[in-house]
């Protein structure tokens, strides 16, 4: 029965390892171009970005990047990135979340009954709002992981029922306004604590650590890369990389620091942006969120325990949409029924434009943010020039579907070659 | 001079690397019930897409004469403009809708300016209810049919079509005894009124009982065409036909040390997801470190079945039985209390439940036993990296690096992928599905030397194979499985293809 086992398996195994070996050597150091290819989809969106801000910097005449308003675009759009945050993530594993908008309002709401109404400190409306989030996020979660209703049915449920449940918290009224230290979450800013003349010397120390930690951290990862032997970027090209990102970020550290100094909420933000790419980067619980979303079936069968992650990926959004609500809350200076509308879809547009895929298990936090403020750049452009309200709508728009439509394109060209 | 109804003349069908069909030749007289049979992948169901143009004129090579003139089908449409329907072994009807609007569905009846007379549809249909011997009400919807009642309506929808020539493409696998008998009597019944039929059917028995004439097919070439009123035509002579043929592919050679049991199932039982009929009905079996056993079966016996509610009960309803490994016994109800068991199971269809296809190699293998890779919470990247990287050494897996997307890569490859996953949880016993389905002769050497690797570490492993040939070049022991129950067992000195094909197709009743 097993004859010729000889030649058989002198033919059936090529010499392949020493030449995956060379070839492992050969592109052990990847160009510019090697990068931008195997990243187009994630490329894509900074070329697009920087496209976009180069292109409203000449139609304003500089405006659009003067001190002012680059502080003004972070603290208009900084909520609606902290909702992308949690909405690449829902995205990531194949769902939806309708209802971000309302439970913006709703924690907002909540905070504001506590803290105007029954004269509560500031920081208890702050945690009671966390705690609404996370009451709303379980409330779905539970729904959507064990009851197995589609997240898309599930959130639009919650954000009627949340956006009802706001205006009966509210009585239908506004309230305000907050005392000035929940004020300051959203329009405070760190300044003068060194001192400076004309611009805010600790802002610049706090973009010189941010430059700093980010060549220290990719020069560590480099190191370990090359100590098990894995492809790195070329030396000069680490280098040109540092040098951009410290370009790019002193020049907007110096630009906040002739204005206002540092927002509180950039802090805010800096500290989930990171937190969050490292989780789904890096922890088991991030991966599972990939896994689920790419191949549910795999998942499911590689022991994921899917209802588990479910569950935790909407109380997070739920979490997340509570400190989106105080920050709305505190840069409105106080609580609106109507509060958050078509917040969802902002972030959802955030996520898309910033490369998540519409059928899930792609996407980075990284790329939300960009994708959020491209949109914000563009409208607040627009706003600078006085382009309509109308308008600014439908750019919007086909920004939205151009960018999806680039990732059916991808996917497609990427399927034809398999 | 013959009449027949149906003649496929040299039909040879090319898929991108793989010839499916060489020179099939198939003739059916009218009025006949004609059976082909062959083993999984034989080549029938392609057989039976191009008669009825779901691969269309110029896709394949060779003729199709049917009713006495050449036929160029370019798709079903055509085929069922000449009265030639086929019936898929998944129903294609729709389950929200009524009797009455699946059998005229592309095919209404219209009354006054185009608009669907329903009475007519409704009282055609009962009609037709009738004819099959349906005692249903035209307006039930489909969904609330058996699997038996559903096929009934199907060969209804077909009658309503003027059907000349009726291709079933396995009718009886999905039903019980007395459906199928009822579905049986009906094709006699049909034939009776001049109806041709090609039954497709792994069920020998109800070939002999029913067929004139029984086409055998393997590997993509027609054998022969037997006689049934012959005299010595019976159930063994088409196995022989069957299973006839020499081994093509050389199996890596290994000296087997059966060691201590690893896995041992007691009365395993297991229902149906949402149907109440057993699809694993008290099997017994083990298997020992050091040793390979294989389940033999034919397509629909309950073998996917039984590995995926072994695995943490990852498929229908557990009824009863127990699982012991290492001899203690283990309640597995998840996946992750499988693989903690030391279980690991490489599922059949690698792209729709094994991988995660628009990952990377070593996101692949690192999904099944993250944890091992992560402390606190957190996954050492760079040792996964390391884990990937091994894995692609040991498994000569062919990829320029473990960042490479493993949708991109061959089957073999991707096959290699799914054993390192699986390999990382280090498990006890593995239990491999089709591991070399769809994958190229070389490939395939190489996975065997996979198993031999694993299999001289001390694992236990449980391959299922539709082909025989790699059963017996592989396994030590061999269990043949048919409709859920074990029907024999037998080592690979005693066992042939024959005689596995036997166990593989005898029927519930003969079973005890």
């Amino acid at each position: 029965m097993s004859t010729s086992v000889g030649s058989a398996q002198t033919n059936n195994t090529p010499p392949e390892v020493p030449d995956a070996a060379a070839k492992a050597t050969k592109t052990g150091t990847s160009d510019l171009r090697d990068l931008l290819s195997r990243n187009l989809r994630q490329s894509g969106i900074y070329i697009a970005f920087f496209a976009v801000v180069v292109l409203f910097a000449v139609l304003t005449g500089g405006t659009s990047l003067s001190p002012g308003n680059i502080t003004n675009i972070i603290l208009q759009y900084s909520y609606v990135l902290v909702l992308a945050i949690g909405m690449v993530i829902v995205i990531i594993a194949g769902h939806i979340d309708l209802s971000v908008g309302s439970v913006v309002a709703l924690s907002g709401a909540v905070s504001a009954v506590l803290v105007i109404k029954n004269g509560a400190p500031w920081w208890v409306g702050i945690l009671a709002a966390l705690a609404v989030g996370i009451a709303v996020g379980m409330w779905q979660g539970f729904w959507v992981a064990y009851v197995g209703i589609p997240a898309f049915i599930v959130t639009l449920a919650g954000m009627l029922i949340f956006r009802g449940a706001t205006q009966q918290v509210l009585a239908n009224t506004s309230l305000s306004p907050f005392p000035a230290e929940y004020q300051k979450v959203a329009s405070g800013f760190l300044n003068g604590l060194l001192g400076g003349n004309g611009y805010d010397a600790f802002t610049l120390l706090i973009g010189a650590l941010a430059v700093a930690g980010y060549a220290v951290s990719g020069f560590r990862t480099r190191v370990a890369r090359i100590r098990y032997k894995q492809p790195v970027e070329s030396f000069p090209l680490f280098i040109a990389r540092v040098v951009l990102v410290a370009v790019v970020v002193m020049a907007f550290a110096w630009q906040l620091a002739h204005a206002r100094g540092l927002p509180i909420v950039l802090i805010i933000l800096g500290v989930l942006i990171l937190a969050y790419s490292t989780i789904t980067k890096r922890s088991v619980f991030g991966r599972q969120v990939y896994a689920i979303g790419g191949n549910l079936a795999a998942a499911t069968l590689s022991g994921v325990k899917v209802k588990v992650v479910n569950f935790w990926i909407f109380v997070n959004m739920g979490f997340l949409a509570a400190v989106a609500g105080i920050i709305f809350s505190s840069r409105s200076n106080g609580a609106q029924p109507g509060a958050g509308n078509s917040f969802e879809l902002d972030a959802i547009a955030a996520a898309f434009i910033g490369g998540a895929a519409v059928t899930g298990g792609v996407g980075t936090v990284v790329g939300a943010m960009v994708g959020g403020l491209l949109v914000g750049v563009m409208s607040n452009g627009m706003q600078l020039m006085g382009v309509e309200q109308q308008i600014q709508s439908v750019v919007k728009g086909l920004v939205l579907l151009l960018a999806v439509a680039f990732d059916v394109y991808n996917k497609r060209r990427a399927g034809s070659s398999r | 001079m013959s009449d027949n109804i149906l003649e496929m003349r040299s039909i040879t069908k090319t898929f991108p690397g793989v010839k499916a069909l060489s020179e099939v030749s198939l003739q059916v007289r009218r009025g006949e019930v004609h059976a082909i049979c062959g083993e999984n992948g034989a080549g029938k169901s392609t057989l039976m897409k191009v008669l009825s143009g779901v691969y269309g004129a110029g896709t394949y090579e060779g003729e199709i004469v049917f009713d006495g003139e050449v036929q160029r089908f370019s798709g079903i449409r055509d085929s069922e403009d000449k009265g030639i329907v086929i019936i898929h072994q998944e129903l294609a009807l729709v389950p929200y809708l009524s009797i009455a609007e699946n059998m005229f569905l592309g095919n209404e009846r219209k009354g006054r300016g185009g608009l669907i007379d329903w009475n007519k549809a409704n009282a055609d249909a009962a009609a037709l209810l009738e004819e099959v011997g349906l005692a249903e009400n035209a307006v039930t919807p489909v969904g609330s049919l058996g699997v038996g009642k559903q096929q009934l309506v199907e060969i209804a929808k077909a009658l309503s079509k003027d059907v000349k020539l009726l291709i079933l493409d396995e009718p009886t696998a999905a039903l019980n005894d007395d459906d199928s008998a009822h579905l049986l009597d009906l094709l006699r019944r049909l034939r009776d009124r001049g109806i041709t039929s090609i039954i497709i059917s792994h069920k020998l028995n109800e070939i002999v009982a029913i067929a004139q004439s029984t086409t055998i097919i393997r590997d993509g070439r027609t054998v022969e065409t037997l006689d049934m009123s012959a005299p010595d035509v019976d159930t063994d002579r088409i196995i022989r036909g069957m299973v006839g043929r020499d081994l093509e592919s050389y199996y890596p050679d290994r000296v087997s040390h059966p060691g201590e049991e690893v896995l041992r199932l007691e009365g395993w039982t297991v229902r149906h997801p949402s149907q109440d009929r057993l699809v694993v009905d008290h099997a017994d079996l083990n298997v020992r470190a050091g040793e390979v056993i294989g389940i033999a079966g034919l397509m629909g016996a309950g073998r996917t079945e039984l590995a995926m509610s072994v695995f943490g009960r990852s498929y229908g309803r557990y009824e009863s039985g127990k699982i012991f490994v290492h001899g203690r016994e283990v309640k597995a109800r998840s996946v992750s209390e499988a693989i903690d068991a030391g279980i690991a199971y490489a599922t059949e269809d690698r792209k729709k439940y094994g991988l995660n296809l628009i990952e990377d190699i070593r996101r692949n293998v690192s999904a099944a036993g993250l944890a091992k890779l992560a402390k606190g919470g957190w996954v050492n990247g760079n040792e996964e990296t390391k884990v990937a990287e091994d894995s692609r050494r040991d498994m000569n897996i062919k990829a320029p690096s473990v960042s490479s997307i493993v949708g991109k890569l061959s089957g073999g490859n991707q096959q290699k992928v799914v054993l390192s996953k699986w390999l990382f949880t280090d498990p006890d016993v593995l239990i491999l599905d089709e591991p070399t389905r769809g994958i190229d002769v070389g490939a395939k050497y190489e996975i065997y030397t996979i198993i031999n690797k694993l299999v001289a570490a001390g694992k236990a492993v449980i391959i299922i194979s539709s082909e025989l040939p790699e059963l017996l070049g592989t396994c030590d022991r061999i269990y043949t499985l048919s409709a859920g129950r074990i029907t024999g067992e037998q080592s690979v000195h005693e066992a042939t293809q024959e005689s596995l094909m036997k166990l593989m197709t005898k029927e519930r009743e003969l079973a005890a």
